[in-house]
């Protein structure tokens, strides 16, 4: 009878790195079909134009590179990536806009800074914010939610679509809108009552703003099925939605013309769901102790709420993640658990002969 | 210091020393006026004047002026350069100094100026200086014209815009427009698209060093097997 000698760690879990990515994959499900529903088939294009691109501009940088392309292909970091990008991108957008941002996310973003597990910001939110800045008006053109659409028009079908986004030259008309960030941003010296009154983006909806909420709702569903496996602790989110609520309460202003609107409003308009659960908790771009994580997520709240209410862009959560991404290292530094065995906490910048 | 050659000095200014892809000396205005070719060369002509004219006066004087107070001595040099350069630019073409701003002035910062007239124009002969001096503004010349053709290029789909600013009349016609009107991809033209072609140069820069290595390794006499080492020291008797 022969004896294998094997090392530690001796007790496997059932992840890997690709189960996890594509668990993440199928959790965005739920907010990909509340997008196809109230928007139309444009994100649905966008997800499989990105991850195609995704794809192939991993391949090649990989092959340039000189790396196993299969073995890292098949950890479908690149997908998720893809698929995060594409649900980030207005619908119907032009396809070079998806390529450009998607290309962005890959190569410069995650492979030129050494690959998966190195890249030092989270690569979705590096595409999305470099098309941003570069193409405002197609980066800014929303597809009016299906609901406030007048009698009689409806969403462009697959095809139609699909030639949208091929070969339209200008930004569509008729069936674009604002989005309700875009409103109150717009809807200076109206209170929120007013507002409210006004746009049937909100008078016709249920909490937030029509379709955006059923978004928001679906991200938060997919979060809470990602939270349940296990690919992520709650410190993160809910770090981020509670310190976003607790700013809109306390700049809510009771609704005057000033309020830049109320909590409810915030968590589920724009990327804040999605941004809290399948963003931010990114593990390679985000703090990685618990302590942290609390801090990081609460950071990012703070921003998204500062940059929505007082600055110039109407969502901030790509922009909030990018800078709390400066401050993950430094937030590591301070909050590192106790260790087995010591009886203090330690700095990852500690050295032994400082004791 | 040891004698150099003029090829020496000519290869180390425009490549293996360029003082902004090897030496990344002078960034700032690197990367805040190359938006467009116009700038660029409009700030890499000045830079280079100014590089001249500091090396020059540093040669000369480098016997006369004592170490404790060399630096002073030489940042008003370069202050005068730049002064110069500043006063000529205004006068001659208006617009590009009102375009170019405060990197104008802020030339006397430009750490590969100081940088020459501490590292060799302070120790070496006045031709030498001047050539060293002419080398090392080409070579930055150089770096600063790509990024902005680059930067221009992508970021707003023209070549050679404006140039009638540097240029005078005769260049009212050679704006090229490669991809059609109505192109724009504003993040080139922002200070990202700057770090980030800058980045791109360099790694350019280091792949073709890499390769003439590995082609010069290539054409190296193999070591012939079983042959004795030459044995340099001690004394056999």
């Amino acid at each position: 009878m022969a004896f294998r000698q094997v090392s530690s760690p001796h007790a496997h879990g059932a992840q890997n790195t690709a189960r996890l990515m594509q668990l993440v994959v199928w959790a965005t499900i739920p907010g990909l079909i509340a997008l196809t529903w109230h928007f139309g088939w444009g994100s649905f294009i966008n997800v499989m134009l990105a991850s195609i691109t995704a794809v192939i501009s991993e391949a090649l940088i990989l092959k340039m590179r000189r790396r196993p392309v299969g073995f890292y292909l098949g950890d479908y970091s690149a997908v998720v990536t893809a698929v995060l990008l594409g649900l980030a991108l207005p619908p119907l957008c032009p396809w070079w806009v998806v390529v450009i941002g998607t290309v962005f996310s890959v190569v410069i973003a995650k492979q030129l800074f050494g690959g998966l597990g190195y890249n030092p910001f989270n690569p979705a939110m590096v595409g999305y914010v470099v098309v941003l800045i570069s193409f405002p008006i197609e980066m800014t053109t929303w597809v009016t939610p299906l609901a406030l659409l007048p009698d009689g028009i409806t969403h462009p079908d697959f095809l139609e679509s699909l030639k949208l986004v091929f070969f339209s030259t200008s930004p569509m008309d008729g069936v674009t809108g604002a989005t309700p960030l875009d409103s109150f941003k717009h809807a200076a010296g109206l209170t929120v009552d007013q507002i409210y009154q006004q746009d049937s983006l909100f008078s016709q909806a249920m909490f937030a703003g029509v379709g955006w909420e059923w978004v928001n709702l679906g991200f938060l569903v997919g979060g809470i099925v990602l939270l349940g496996s296990r690919v992520f602790t709650w410190h993160g989110p809910v770090a981020m939605l509670v310190t976003l609520a607790l700013m809109s309460l306390i700049f809510w202003d009771s609704g005057s013309s000033q309020s830049p609107g109320s909590p409810l409003m915030h968590l589920f308009s724009g990327a804040s769901m999605m941004g809290a659960f399948f963003i931010l908790t990114d593990p390679v771009s985000s703090a990685v102790s618990n302590r942290g994580r609390l801090i990081y997520g609460a950071l990012i709240g703070i921003l998204v709420y500062i940059i929505r209410a007082w600055g110039n862009y109407p969502d901030a959560v790509a922009f909030a993640i990018l800078l709390a991404n400066f401050t993950a290292p430094f937030i590591d530094n301070y909050t590192l658990p106790r260790t087995y065995g010591h009886t203090d906490r330690r700095k990852a910048t500690e050295r032994l002969e400082d004791k | 210091m040891s004698i150099v050659s003029i090829s020496e000095v000519t290869k180390n200014g425009l490549w293996t020393n360029n003082p902004a892809l090897v030496q990344l000396l002078g960034l700032c205005p690197l990367l805040a006026v190359t938006g467009t070719v116009v700038n660029a060369l409009g700030l890499g002509l000045a830079t280079m004047m100014v590089l001249i004219g500091s090396n020059i006066i540093v040669s000369l004087i480098r016997h006369h002026v004592s170490d404790a107070v060399r630096l002073p001595v030489f940042v008003i040099i370069i202050a005068t350069f730049v002064t110069c350069a500043e006063l000529i630019m205004k006068a001659f073409t208006y617009e590009l100094y009102q375009i170019l701003g405060i990197f104008i002035p802020l030339i006397v910062t430009n750490c590969a100026i100081l940088g020459r007239a501490e590292a060799f124009a302070s120790k070496q002969s006045v031709g030498m200086a001047a050539l060293d001096g002419f080398m090392m503004g080409l070579g930055f010349l150089m770096v600063l014209v790509c990024l902005g053709a680059v930067r221009e290029l992508l970021g707003q789909g023209t070549l050679l815009a404006d140039m009638q600013l540097l240029l005078g009349p005769i260049a009212n016609s050679w704006t090229l427009r490669p991809f059609g009107e109505g192109y724009s991809f504003l993040i080139a033209i922002l200070p990202p698209g700057a770090f980030l072609v800058m980045g791109f140069l360099m790694a350019i820069k280091n792949a073709i060093d890499w390769q003439i290595k590995l082609k010069a390794e290539a054409h190296k006499p193999a070591p012939v097997k079983g042959a004795k080492r030459i044995r340099t020291t001690g004394h056999i008797s």
